[in-house]
């Protein structure tokens, strides 16, 4: 019985950064812990979690796994559950994390805390921070009444140190999912049209509003991204307007985000704005009013034409990183 | 079939959140209370897939929290052309799994239920928990983030489009009778009609004592406490002036003070 199980996320046996710092913090901890991981190379994790002190990997490579289905997914985590009895379940706080958990939660009276933002870990006490309000506040979450903790972290929220030499190789175990009627069929997955890292895992993101007078101008904003490896966000008035997909939107009614660097191009900063970017670790506010709200929560200001300062920055970028 | 709509009401999103002094909750006094705003595309959705139906099926609404407030809601809904609404009297900041057990209670007396439809999450808490809880309360398929649903010709399962992660989207298929979370994207809400908001006020609303659904304090899975703002930021630096300069000097900056590039 492992006090913890770790799910680890991946790309075709490629561990994500996310899961990283779901192991170090597993580590960190002294607890003892198993790690699971699903679908078409979950077993090439196993390395990985040996480094950091995982006992167990628990898989399944059936191909039900390759993409996420919330029944498949479901059953199988339950049956993980009730058979290792973890006390706490780490994973991240994604998009599949969010869909998943919660129900798994349902079937084997677990408490969830979601988009936790900290985390302590050790044999007496568990304690997790998560924004409330879109971080215009934040709580302390009691978890009560259940047999496991299930705790959602951010991703970003927690550092990674990274672990390659192994005392001794976790012990690969296959689950094999029970028999299930599926009804929920997924039936095509449509990759985005970038590349990029999704906006609430990105460790920058330029973002643009009104003051970029149009959507052909966020091609400055897009070539700025691309010099920093950065994403690109926008406020909810240029979303609403039509100029970019709501998937780009940051704010309350779009994504909470908490990179290491936010530059806000032509933001004004309206609250509901604010609320889902100011736990950035450092902020840039770019505008031609002065008095914009955005510059109070700014690290960093330029009063000035965003059109006519994100080309400067690229350039002066490009001569600093290349 | 029915179709139903769970519902809640939040602080609007200009809100300037303060906490009152036990540091368990926010301070509600002077509070906005608006319909979750993506609880508007649920009730959007329901109202269109009603009327494309056209065979009679109706939209049902549902919220659970203090009668005084959440009744506004329902009102809301019902101005916008749902059907019939349903109250659940309860105390404030039920947690998920309390307000999913009793929902659930509540849902499996309705008939020929085809969908629910909620939010993806509440913008209060943003637990994002409820709508996957009460399709596993209930034995129904769950869909969250969803942005886009269609139901099959059959009229036996739905068509979505959920948002994933870096900007992809999951086209799933799944069997009714299934429980959809709304995201931003899915429609675009209507306003209420001038008639419509008058026909609300009269509308008998169905109001139900949460002590009728046996929900009991050991439902309650989680608790907040020692709410906290944000921590204040340090004074900007800004720059006004010489832009070209400027931009260097904040290049500058970001590599050697604030190191982040």
């Amino acid at each position: 019985m492992a006090q913890i199980l770790v799910y680890l996320e991946h790309n075709n046996g490629q561990i994500k950064k996310t899961s990283l710092e779901l192991l170090t913090a597993a580590k960190k901890s002294g607890l003892d812990f198993c790690a699971a991981a699903l679908g078409k190379g979950a077993k090439e994790l196993a390395s990985t979690a040996s480094a950091y002190g995982a006992k167990e990997l628990l898989t399944s490579t059936a191909d039900v796994f390759n993409t996420y289905n919330s029944e498949a997914y479901t059953q199988w985590f339950g049956q993980v559950i009730k058979a290792k009895k973890p006390q706490i379940l780490l994973a991240t706080a994604n998009l599949t994390g969010k869909d998943l958990f919660p129900r798994v939660a349902g079937r084997v009276n677990g408490g969830v805390a979601t988009d936790c933002t900290s985390l302590e870990l050790s044999a007496s006490s568990v304690k997790v921070r998560r924004p409330v309000y879109s971080a215009k506040a934040s709580v302390e979450v009691e978890f009560q009444n259940c047999d496991v903790k299930i705790i959602l972290m951010r991703p970003n929220a927690l550092e990674i140190k990274n672990e390659t030499s192994a005392a001794s190789p976790a012990t690969v175990s296959e689950v094999a999912l029970e028999p299930i009627d599926l009804k929920t069929i997924v039936k095509d997955v449509v990759k985005g049209a970038s590349s990029k890292v999704d906006l609430t895992e990105a460790s920058i993101i330029v973002s643009g509003g009104r003051g970029m007078k149009g959507p052909e101008n966020f091609k400055l904003l897009e070539d700025l991204a691309s010099v920093l490896g950065a994403s690109v966000g926008a406020s909810r008035a240029v979303v609403d307007a039509g100029w970019v997909g709501h998937d780009m939107q940051v704010g309350q009614t779009g994504k909470t985000v908490s990179p290491n660097l936010y530059i806000a191009c032509g933001i004004s900063g309206a609250i509901q704005h604010l609320a889902g970017m100011s736990s950035s670790k450092v902020i840039v506010a770019i505008n031609k009013d002065k008095d914009a709200p955005i510059f109070q929560k700014a690290t960093y200001g330029i009063v000035g034409d965003a059109l006519e300062i994100l080309p400067l920055l690229t350039e002066e970028f490009k001569k600093l990183l290349h | 079939m029915n179709i139903l709509v769970c519902l809640k009401q939040v602080p609007d999103t200009e809100t300037k959140i303060k906490i009152n002094s036990t540091l368990a909750a926010i301070e509600s006094s002077g509070i906005k209370w608006v319909m979750n705003p993506y609880d508007e595309f649920a009730v959007e959705e329901a109202l269109k897939l009603r009327d494309k139906l056209s065979d009679g099926s109706k939209v049902l609404v549902y919220t659970l929290g203090p009668k005084a407030r959440a009744v506004e809601v329902l009102r809301t809904a019902l101005a916008m052309g749902a059907d019939d609404a349903v109250l659940i009297d309860a105390p404030e900041n039920l947690d998920p799994n309390s307000v999913a057990k009793a929902l659930s209670v509540a849902l499996k007396k309705e008939s020929d239920v085809g969908v629910v439809f909620t939010g993806k999450q509440a913008i209060d808490d943003d637990c994002s928990q409820v709508s996957q809880l009460l399709a596993e309360f209930l034995g129904f398929r769950h869909a969250t983030v969803v942005i886009k649903c269609e139901l099959g010709s059959d009229k036996n399962h739905f068509l979505v489009e959920r948002e994933v992660e870096g900007g992809s989207k999951e086209i799933i298929q799944i069997q009714k009778p299934a429980v959809i979370g709304a995201q931003k994207g899915l429609n675009t809400p209507r306003y209420a009609s001038l008639p419509g908001i008058m026909k609300a006020k009269k509308k008998e609303i169905k109001e139900i004592p949460l002590s009728s659904l046996g929900v009991s304090d050991t439902d309650k899975k989680i608790n907040f406490k020692n709410f906290q703002l944000p921590p204040e930021r340090p004074q900007a630096k800004i720059f006004e002036g010489d832009v070209a300069a400027n931009s260097v000097q904040l290049v500058k900056l970001l590599r050697e003070e604030a190191k982040v590039i």
